[in-house]
Formats: C-alpha cells, sequence, structure tokens
C-alpha cells in the first residue's frame, strides 16, 4: 500500500490507519485532519451534494480533545499510545438517520424536518469513546428505501466518477463522502444492499456485517428483521478498524448478539505478501444464479477476471448453486415494504415533525404523511399494509417468510459442504445515470438482485472494488457464514493486495476536478436536465 | 394472485393514514399492479411443510436487569412536538366536546 499523501501533499488522501500513524508520529494533528476534511466538504459538496449537515464546531472540538489524548498518551509511554484505538482523531461522516444528541436526524425525510435527535446512538457513544471525530451527517434515500439515492428529499448526490450518473443508495452520501475523499471512514445502514451497493457504484469498500453483529439503538429503523450498521472505508483494513470500534453487544438493542467482537480485525496485514497468504487454500463458491439477466457484459467480464486473479492466487473457485435467488426480489419486497409499514406508523406529527392540516385526529395523520412522506415511501407503506391486511397476509407476508427459510437454507447448505466464502457481483451494472430508473420500481428494485438474499439470510456481505467498466467503479462481493467478518476482510484485503500494482487503483474519480467547480451544475440540476433531455 | 382495484388503493391508503391526491392514487394504482405481477413467481414455490423465517440470528429472549436508570429529559424529548403544555403534548380532540 502506497500512502498517497505523500504523493499528492493532501492529508484526505491518506487511509483512516495512515492518519494513526501519522498522528502517532506527530507529523500530523487531529485539528490538522479534522480542517483538512471540512476544507474538503466545503469546496466539493455544491457540486456533489453528499453532506446534509456539517458540525464544524463538534468536530474541531472533538479533534482538539484528541490531541490532549494523544498529547497525555505520549507523556505516559509507549504502552500508553499503543492502548489508544487507531480511530483516535480520524474524521468519521454518519448517514443521516443516526442519532447524534442535539442534531438534526432526517432520515432523508421532510417529515423528520426540524427534528432535534435527544441522544445519542450506541454507536455514537463507541465512536466518541475511542475518539473519532465526527464530521457531519450524511445524504440518503428517504427512510433508507432505495437504490440511487433520488428519492432523497434534499436532492440527489452525484457520482464522483461521473458527475451525470448516480451514486447508489441508500447510503449514496456516506459512499461519496469517502470516494471523494472527504472521510476516510463512513457509516451507513444495510437493508438490501445500502451499503454493499453504493460502495461498489463509488469504488469504495463496503461492508454489511451479520445481523446482531452492531447495535440499533438510536438507528431510524426501516426493515428491523433486516437493517444493520456497518462502515464504508477506502480499503479493508480500515473498514474492519471501524467495524471493530462499533460492534458488540448492547442491552438497548434485543437484537445485538453477545458474540466476541475480534481483535484481530485490528490487525489485518499491512504487508501485501502477508495478507496474500490468505487466499492460499481457501475454497470459493461461485454461484451461477448471481450472473442475471440484464448483467452488464463488461460488468460479468470484470468480476471473472477478478475471479481468476483469486485462482491465481491459490484460492480454490467452484461454482455452486443458490437454486431460490430468482425468488428474492419478490421475498424482499413482501418482507421489507411490511416491516416499513409498522416501522413508520410512528410518523403522525403527534410527537415530532412537522404537524398538518386540520384540527381534527384522521384529517391531521391523512396530511401530515400524506405531504411528509415522498413517493417511493408511500409505495413501500402501500405495499406493506396490503401484504399484512385482512385476507392477504397469508399469501403475501406468511408465503414470503416461507420462501425466505428457503433462501437462508440455500446458504447453509454451501457453507455446510465446507465453503469458506461465495464470491458474486455486487450488482449487475455500473453506476446509471440520473432518471435512468425512475420511471419504473421494478427496474430500480433489481439495482439489488444480488445482495439482497444476503439480507434475507442475515448474513455479512462484503464489497470490494475490482475495477473499472468504461470508466466506472466495479464491486466484487463476498459472502461468508453468520460472524465471518474477519473472515471475509482478510479475504478482501488479500484480493487488494494481489492486484495492488493494478493500473486501475491510482485512479482517482474522474469528476472530482469538476465538483469543486463552484460554477458548475449542482446534481439538482443535473438530474432536472437529465429529466428534460428524456 | 389478485390485481388491486381502484377503491382497494383507497382503502389501502385509508388503512396506512395516507393522504393522496387523485394523480397519485391513479399512479399507484398501476404501479402497485405492476410490483403485486412481481409477485406471482413465489405461487410456483411449494411451501406447505417450510416454517417462515422472521429473524435470522438463533437469539434467546435476552433480559436485562430490572434497575432503576435514567430516563431521557422530559423538556428534551417534549421540545419535538408541535404543541406542548405544561408538560404534555396538545393534541386535537378525538372526543365530540
Amino acid at each position: 500500500m502506497t500512502d498517497r499523501s505523500v504523493a499528492t501533499g493532501d492529508p484526505t488522501r491518506r487511509t483512516a490507519l495512515e492518519m494513526a500513524d501519522a498522528l502517532r508520529a506527530g507529523e500530523t494533528t487531529a485539528r490538522a485532519l479534522a480542517e483538512a476534511a471540512l476544507e474538503a466538504v466545503e469546496r466539493e459538496n455544491h457540486g456533489l451534494n453528499a453532506w446534509l449537515a456539517i458540525d464544524r464546531s463538534g468536530a474541531l472540538a472533538a479533534a482538539d480533545a484528541a490531541d490532549r489524548r494523544l498529547a497525555d498518551a505520549r507523556a505516559a509511554g509507549h504502552d500508553a499510545v499503543a492502548a489508544l484505538h487507531p480511530l483516535l482523531g480520524v474524521p468519521v461522516g454518519l448517514k443521516d438517520l443516526i442519532s447524534v444528541a442535539g442534531g438534526q436526524c432526517t432520515a432523508g425525510s421532510r417529515i423528520l424536518e426540524g427534528y432535534v435527535a435527544p441522544f445519542d446512538a450506541h454507536i455514537v457513544e463507541r465512536l466518541r469513546a475511542v475518539g473519532a471525530v465526527i464530521v457531519g451527517k450524511t445524504n440518503m434515500d428517504e427512510f433508507a428505501m432505495g437504490s440511487s439515492n433520488e428519492f432523497s428529499a434534499y436532492g440527489p448526490v452525484s457520482n464522483p466518477w461521473d458527475l451525470d450518473t448516480v451514486p447508489g443508495g441508500s447510503s449514496g452520501g456516506s459512499a461519496v463522502a469517502v470516494a471523494a475523499y472527504h472521510v476516510p471512514l463512513a457509516l451507513g445502514t444495510d437493508t438490501g444492499g445500502s451499503i454493499r451497493q453504493p460502495a461498489a457504484l463509488t469504488g469504495v469498500v463496503g461492508l454489511k456485517p451479520t445481523y446482531g453483529r452492531v447495535s440499533r439503538y438510536g438507528i431510524v429503523a426501516f426493515a428491523s428483521s433486516l437493517d444493520q450498521i456497518g462502515p464504508f472505508a477506502r480499503d479493508c483494513r480500515d473498514a474492519a478498524a471501524l467495524l471493530h470500534a462499533v460492534a458488540g453487544r448492547d442491552e438497548r438493542d434485543s437484537t445485538s448478539a453477545p458474540e466476541p467482537v475480534p481483535g484481530a480485525l485490528l490487525e489485518l496485514p499491512a504487508s501485501d505478501d502477508e495478507a496474500a497468504a490468505a487466499l492460499r487454500g481457501v475454497r470459493l463458491g461461485l454461484p451461477r444464479e448471481y450472473f442475471v439477466a440484464g448483467m452488464e457484459p463488461d460488468v460479468e467480464r470484470r468480476i471473472r477476471e477478478a475471479v481468476a486473479t483469486l485462482e491465481a492466487a491459490g484460492a480454490i473457485v467452484e461454482p455452486v448453486s443458490l437454486p431460490h435467488t430468482d425468488y428474492g426480489l419478490a421475498t424482499y419486497y413482501i418482507v421489507a415494504p411490511a416491516e416499513a409499514s409498522a416501522n413508520l406508523a410512528r410518523y403522525d406529527g403527534i410527537r415530532f415533525g412537522p404537524r398538518r392540516g386540520p384540527d381534527d385526529v384522521l384529517g391531521e395523520y391523512l396530511a401530515t404523511r400524506g405531504e411528509g412522506f415522498g413517493a417511493e415511501v408511500k409505495r413501500r407503506i402501500m405495499l406493506g399494509t396490503y401484504a399484512l391486511s385482512a385476507g392477504y397476509y397469508d399469501a403475501y407476508y406468511l408465503k414470503a417468510q416461507k420462501v425466505r427459510t428457503l433462501i437462508k437454507a440455500d446458504f447453509d447448505t454451501v457453507f455446510a459442504a465446507g465453503f469458506d466464502a461465495i464470491v458474486a457481483p455486487t450488482s449487475p451494472t455500473v453506476a446509471f445515470r440520473f432518471g435512468a430508473r425512475l420511471a419504473d420500481p421494478v427496474a430500480m428494485y433489481l439495482s439489488d438482485a444480488c445482495t439482497l438474499p444476503v439480507n434475507m439470510a442475515g448474513l455479512p456481505g462484503l464489497s470490494i472494488p475490482c475495477g473499472l467498466s468504461e470508466g466506472m467503479p466495479v464491486g466484487l462481493q463476498l459472502i461468508g457464514p453468520a460472524w465471518s467478518e474477519l473472515r471475509l476482510l482478510r479475504l478482501g484485503r488479500a484480493f487488494e493486495a494481489v492486484t495492488a500494482s493494478a493500473a486501475w487503483r491510482g485512479l482517482e474519480p474522474a469528476g472530482l476536478p469538476a465538483a469543486a467547480d463552484p460554477a458548475a451544475p449542482t446534481p439538482a440540476q443535473r438530474a432536472t436536465a437529465a429529466a428534460t433531455l428524456r | 394472485m389478485t390485481s388491486l382495484s381502484r377503491a382497494d388503493v383507497e382503502h389501502v391508503a385509508h388503512l396506512a393514514r395516507l393522504g393522496l391526491s387523485e394523480t397519485e392514487l391513479a399512479r399507484l394504482e398501476g404501479q402497485l399492479n405492476h410490483i403485486l405481477d412481481q409477485y406471482a413467481i413465489l405461487a410456483e414455490l411449494p411451501t406447505d411443510d417450510i416454517p417462515p423465517t422472521a429473524q435470522t440470528i438463533e437469539l434467546e429472549t435476552i433480559l436485562r436487569d430490572d434497575t432503576v436508570q435514567a430516563s431521557l429529559p422530559a423538556e428534551v424529548v417534549l421540545g419535538n412536538a408541535a404543541e406542548t403544555r405544561d408538560g404534555f403534548i396538545v393534541v386535537p380532540a378525538i372526543l365530540g366536546g
């Protein structure tokens, strides 16, 4: 791995662990890193719209506190410095559905406009405890429902590789914040692919951990049997460090599991030779059903090349079958909207959010919800309400839960046969242009065909960059058994090691210079122009 | 499977407490039926003997000790409501006065 900041002189090019090393070596300060992050956001958010809120004073105060901790630890000696978490003093972005006490938490929706979070989410407490610097809140599809970030009530987000394309979603802002070098790390949530798909489309690492790995206390809920929090990073070592900081049991989320968090997440090898050894003799299954209809041929080529690279490095790759994959989409689009329709019943204008309409209870509910929710959220509430309504429950919701059993059993069978992990595409296509899938909800839903079965089964899934297709990033997905995040990250790190000298690794997103041009169009203007052309 | 009529769409919107415009209702009728068509694939699968899956990790109900803990300050929580009075949230009357 090479330190890009050495070549460019720009501290934002450092990975989180490079920042940690530089902080410990006294080459930089947390304040300098925070200021560089804030400056990058200020320069480029006009052109990207990745951020919905910036907490300048909070970030600088946290950075100064981190510098004091570092100085105290240095004074106390080597052991005290070694005991510091690598994220001390490192800037982090948070998807705007994560509660930070005293700050906004819109979930990308008008219905939470003006809401002030009364408490910190569990993961925010954990980040504060290790001394990470929270820079601000990132843009997202409303209530995390979407695969393009075009369903944000606060405007679309541009993909830094081509500003006329989407970054994926729903955690589009978090993905872009990392891809555009604003911050080395960000947190998102993944219900059907909302971390992995935008990570793939923007050329960064994204991990959806095992269901129950990270406490969701303080996170706006979408579909509670599927939602999971996870990291965005520019490499697997950074992603592992962020997972290490936020994972673990929390009694305020009864679904968070008492599963030990491996300390080895902080010890992924820095040396490429050592890292590559993880591939020798590893058994990987390649599911034929994941090469879905509608997959772009060039994306398939990049995936097959990546598989060949894994084999050349000593992995044993064999075809496997996950026969119920084709039923995943329909199953997901019953289960997730059903759970969402229940979770979103709380947004009625009574306890929080703007209240609208006449002064009678029913009229107020109808107006508050009818005007406060956007089109996609209404669509999913309608679907979910219908699937749960009298007379249709057995045909839809119960049926979907039974098929979910079959989807999960597909994965169990592969892992029981001795496979260490499954290797697959993350997304069937590269980033698409604004508006391309807005007219047809089903076309948009197909974006997540390769990711949502993993949520249905509760498994961890990692997306890592594996090359470019006509200048746009392609993501490779690694799926493992429950609680195998460390294994997936070691394999991802090994892939980084064996492709370290690939030409595409040296490329920065082509749209970044234009994003910094104050005269250039905003993502909203680009989306409007695309709609006019259509 | 079944298809949704305009009246069904209005009924579901009422159940969900969503006030929708004529345009939205018309658009949703088409879109929801298009999505329901995709669900038809599930009917192909025999599932009579398959148990449903509601959650994926085998966790038993975990209870915490029943100890007294601090709650959030009432004024902070009430601060998000549109209208409050004397520590209560003001809502429209639900019974005739």
